[in-house]
């Protein structure tokens, strides 16, 4: 069986640092026009100068207190999360050499949910500051599961056992969440909400709670920029070229569950952010990881928060929630991926 | 070569191995203990032979009301679900050569959950409407799976993908759905999600009966022809196999099978999925697909399952689905693990 065939076609040389710097200018451009706009639109469409107003003099009004209560912490959570989604999903795809990995794959979301689950069905966990760790706690657990499920023996496991492990476990997670959902109409009723994906409503403190975790998880993810490129060359020759193979996945996988964790616990599962940035992102920048992953963490927030403005306009009054957005749009992305990629096995 | 058992009736021969022919018999032995078992469990108490005599028609009165009326569409009904899961899951697990190849993997549960979702979000309910739109819903779906996979044939990887892809679509639609309704609504919807056995009736176990012994009818054929795909498909062509076509009617076979299940139970997670691979260990190593030994497992292991979704929990009777995705999912993982160790 043969892993999943990444090589681009040869002709094509990689695109230079103007480029590349280019591509990022863009994309925080882009992501400046959806900060803005994420603040602006919704069920009431404010126009700039009130934003402007309520964000640097409130003066307590109900549309203010919209603004600086609401919107304001939606938007910026919507960065955070994305951003960490979108460079998991860059380590993911460098780690497994597998471009249609994604941090679903790893069985990171289904742990946080199960996670969630067990906390509200056993420990009948009501508030929703309590689901934060709790789903933290699973993911983080999920992860290391299906690491050593899939290592065999000494050695790291090989991209297409994760992959196939994760599926597998994370499926495993779904269906006992879902189990445990069904014995209790309040755990199913409190499940169900969190189970969309969203950005909105949530506990005051959410971002303060992740954003540390996030961080650390953001800086090891740089650290491993480099090494990730060696890996690229595939195993043998990254020792070759001195690269520690063996600590860098771990290194990775510390990353990515840190950063699916936090996501996870505080928006819910939100599927295909992770699948979808890092190709467009490695589409525009080359091969080069270090670009990727910054890029990516950038690309990631101008997905999450466009999903998310979407979802407020296309049911007007009502919302969908982001987690349903980004499905639509990166479920027919996956198909295209598996009609092009010459993926052979899994 | 193994042992093998050679019938032949003029132009027509048979080979069975002498594994696979003592495994089976003792498989059907044990699906029809369990039967006559599960028809004496539950808070009314019947005997064995109270059930055997009440079944051949002996006794009337509660007895035989107990037994045929309540008890009796559950049971069948798990003996025939459980069969028709088990052919699906290997039919589908020797088209895409992956054991993650079942119907759960390539979107038809996804379908036609979200196809009852719609039947429910109209209005309907009962029966009929339940299964049109788990039939509608779940061939939909695995023909949509099966149009995107298609590209110069179809490639087993791709078809789980493209089915991974279709299952958070549809996912992401039915969480909608749950989200946007009220509980109780969202509440019955995820049972019927869950499959369950408790609304199945004479009536649904006679139609999918009826249905999986046409299924039946053309399942020896099937089994000759998955034995020459599983050569490889270049091999197959040399042997004289159109491959696509094939390949097309062996899904149709295997979407009939699950739909049928869907249709009156919900879908049962990871019993197709287990089914074939528990089937494949007791035949041995080297053994190919054995749709029999696939049913008579399946079957087996859904009467199991029911068994404990209704009585292990004093006070809760859990959708069987439930059991199946815990046990079969643990099954999985174990697998895996096993599987990883060997290298």
């Amino acid at each position: 069986m043969s892993a999943t065939d990444l090589r681009r076609p040869p002709a094509r040389t990689p695109p230079g640092t103007p480029r590349r710097l280019w591509t990022l200018l863009l994309a925080l451009a882009l992501l400046g026009a959806v900060t803005v706009l994420s603040v602006a639109v919704g069920s009431g469409m404010l126009p700039p100068a009130t934003v402007w107003q309520a964000v640097t003099a409130s003066d307590g009004s109900a549309v203010h207190a919209t603004v600086v209560d609401l919107r304001v912490p939606r938007t910026l959570l919507g960065i955070a999360v994305g951003a960490a989604l979108g460079v998991a999903g860059a380590l993911i795809q460098a780690l497994t050499r597998n471009p249609l990995a994604d941090p679903g794959v790893l069985g990171v979301n289904a742990g946080a949910g199960f996670a969630v689950a067990l906390a509200v069905a056993v420990l009948g966990v009501t508030r929703i500051e309590q689901y934060l760790w709790f789903a933290f706690a699973g993911a983080v657990a999920a992860t290391v599961v299906v690491y050593a499920i899939a290592a065999q023996g000494h050695r790291a496991p090989s991209p297409l056992r994760l992959t196939l492990v994760g599926v597998a476990f994370g499926a495993v997670l779904t269906g006992v969440a879902q189990t445990l959902a069904l014995t209790d109409p309040r755990t199913f009723d409190r499940m169900r909400f969190w189970g969309a994906g969203t950005i909105t409503d949530r506990p005051q403190g959410t971002l303060s709670t992740i954003l540390p975790w996030l961080l650390l998880g953001l800086l090891v993810a740089a650290l491993c920029a480099h090494p990730l490129n060696a890996i690229a060359l595939g195993e043998d020759h990254a020792r070759a070229v001195g690269a520690l193979v063996a600590p860098t996945r771990i290194a990775v996988v510390l990353a990515v569950t840190l950063l699916c964790g936090a996501a996870t616990a505080a928006a819910g599962p939100i599927a295909f952010v992770g699948l979808m940035v890092p190709h467009a992102v490695r589409w525009l920048t080359g091969p080069d990881q270090r670009w990727i992953i910054g890029v990516s963490a950038v690309a990631g927030s101008v997905l999450l928060l466009s999903s998310d403005v979407i979802g407020r306009l296309v049911v007007v009054p009502a919302e969908l929630q982001v987690g349903i957005v980004t499905a639509f749009v990166g479920a027919p992305m996956l198909i295209v991926l598996a009609r092009r990629t010459r993926a052979r096995a899994l | 070569m193994r042992a093998a058992l050679v019938l032949r009736a003029g132009p027509v021969s048979l080979r069975l191995s002498f594994r696979s022919l003592v495994v089976s018999v003792l498989l059907a032995a044990a699906v029809v203990a369990l039967t006559l078992w599960a028809f004496t469990l539950g808070s009314y108490q019947v005997s064995m032979s109270e059930v055997v005599a009440a079944l051949t028609g002996q006794t009337g009165g509660s007895v035989r009301r107990v037994v045929v009326e309540w008890r009796g569409p559950r049971v069948i009904g798990a003996v025939v679900f459980g069969a028709a899961l088990g052919v699906s899951g290997a039919i589908f697990q020797s088209l895409t050569r992956n054991p993650l190849g079942s119907p759960d993997v390539i979107g038809f549960n996804t379908g036609s959950f979200a196809g009852v979702v719609a039947v429910m979000l109209i209005g309907g309910t009962g029966y009929l409407a339940t299964a049109a739109g788990a039939v509608v819903g779940g061939l939909a779906t695995a023909m949509a799976v099966y149009l995107l996979a298609f590209r110069r044939g179809v490639q087993g990887f791709r078809l789980i993908v493209v089915g991974i892809a279709l299952n958070a679509l549809l996912g992401s639609l039915t969480t909608w759905f749950s989200v946007k309704v009220d509980l109780d609504v969202a509440l019955r919807a995820a049972v019927w999600g869950a499959g369950t056995l408790t609304t199945v009736t004479w009536t649904s176990v006679a139609i999918s009966a009826g249905v999986f012994a046409v299924v039946a009818v053309f399942l020896p054929l099937a089994q000759r022809r998955m034995r020459h795909l599983d050569l490889g498909d270049d091999t197959a062509a040399a042997l004289g196999l159109s491959v696509e076509p094939t390949k097309l009617a062996l899904i149709v076979l295997g979407v009939v099978a699950t739909a049928l299940v869907t249709a009156a139970c919900g879908p049962i997670a990871f019993l197709a999925l287990v089914a074939p691979q528990i089937a494949r260990r007791l035949l041995g190593k080297g053994a190919s697909v054995d749709l029999a030994a696939s049913a008579l497992v399946g079957a087996l292991l859904l009467l199991v399952a029911d068994v404990v979704a209704q009585h292990a929990f004093t006070g809760l009777i859990l959708p069987v689905g439930a059991v199946t995705v815990c046990v079969g999912g643990a099954y999985l993982v174990w697998l895996l693990a096993v599987e990883s160790r060997r290298g």
